[in-house]
């Protein structure tokens, strides 16, 4: 799992049968200063996320299975919580909710 | 599995992933046997052991063997922290020593 | 996942057999801010996407969970159309602007 920031929302009506009604946000991964990476994905999410939320995501085959139905899907991300805290190197990382997105 | 540095600790909700709950949540750092950081991105990481900041420790990144040893099917974790690292030897030189390492923090 | 636009397709005659009747698409891959990026993989379409489309493909093991790719040589596929994606509660794409 990564810690990343939840930057946007992307909208798609054509899915693969089994994605309907999953929500797909973009979000960049965080290094450990709580900075951006500069890499950008796009996750599929069962929670209520928005831009500037701080979460940990799964990556590869495991992602599917953060999904409440159908977990036989292609989704190679998933958001699978909210982060609340996170302390790196000796102190807590200021992870105040700032959407910004990409810097 | 991988080798990597403790580096700090992740408070985290888990609503959408119920093997998660009473778990510990830790950062780590992947590195190279030398140590040195192969990347600058952070994994969180399931801890299983009673790991701790500062611990080198063995990181499995595979969802199977992760399910497995939390014995819980179908759950979407892949991240777990499995073992603390003693000595890593390669060609006959070891590279790290943990007890060096904390002798040398000490002084 | 990640974005990208569908630039081409893949004809290729002698392939594993697994992988005849699949439509393989060339997709570059595109920043969320709508930069192309100067990388590209060769995905297989689940979703009936075509030339220009902007698309979501899933790639690893995850490619493989399709009915039309399970157990097959597959590592990028496919799965979805994108209609518009906002950034930070901006509009950086939208299919139908402008068409």
């Amino acid at each position: 799992m990564y810690i990343g920031r939840v930057t946007g929302r992307l909208v798609a009506t054509v899915r693969y049968e089994g994605l309907e009604g999953v929500k797909l946000q973009l979000l960049e991964t965080l290094d450990e200063d709580g900075e951006s990476t500069g890499e950008q994905l796009v996750a599929a999410c069962a929670l209520d996320v928005g831009p500037g939320d701080l979460v940990h995501f799964i990556d590869g085959r495991e992602a599917a299975l953060a999904l409440p139905d159908e977990t036989f899907v292609p989704v190679d991300v998933a958001i699978t919580g909210f982060v609340e805290q996170v302390t790196s190197g000796g102190r807590e990382l200021d992870l105040d909710p700032t959407p910004g997105g990409p810097a | 599995m991988i080798l990597a540095d403790v580096i700090g600790t992740v408070v985290a909700q888990a609503e959408v992933v119920p093997a998660l709950r009473g778990r510990t949540l830790l950062l780590v750092r992947p590195v190279t046997p030398e140590g040195s950081a192969v990347q600058r991105k952070p994994r969180v990481a399931i801890d299983t052991i009673g790991a701790g900041v500062g611990d080198r420790v063995l990181v499995i990144d595979e969802g199977n063997s992760g399910r497995q040893i939390l014995g819980a099917r179908d759950a979407p974790v892949k991240t777990l922290i499995v073992g603390f690292v003693d000595e890593v030897e390669i060609g006959g030189r070891v590279v790290y020593d943990h007890r060096a390492q904390k002798e040398a923090e000490t002084i | 996942m990640l974005i990208g636009e569908v630039v081409g397709s893949v004809v290729a005659t002698q392939k594993d057999p697994q992988l005849e009747s699949h439509k393989l698409l060339v997709v570059q891959v595109r920043s969320h801010e709508n930069q192309p990026r100067d990388q590209y993989v060769i995905a297989v379409d689940s979703v009936g996407a075509g030339p220009g489309d902007l698309v979501l493909y899933a790639t690893g093991s995850s490619a493989r969970q399709t009915n039309i790719t399970k157990d097959k040589p597959c590592d990028a596929v496919v799965m979805a159309i994108v209609d518009s994606w906002d950034v930070s509660g901006k509009n950086v794409y939208e299919k139908w602007s402008g068409a």
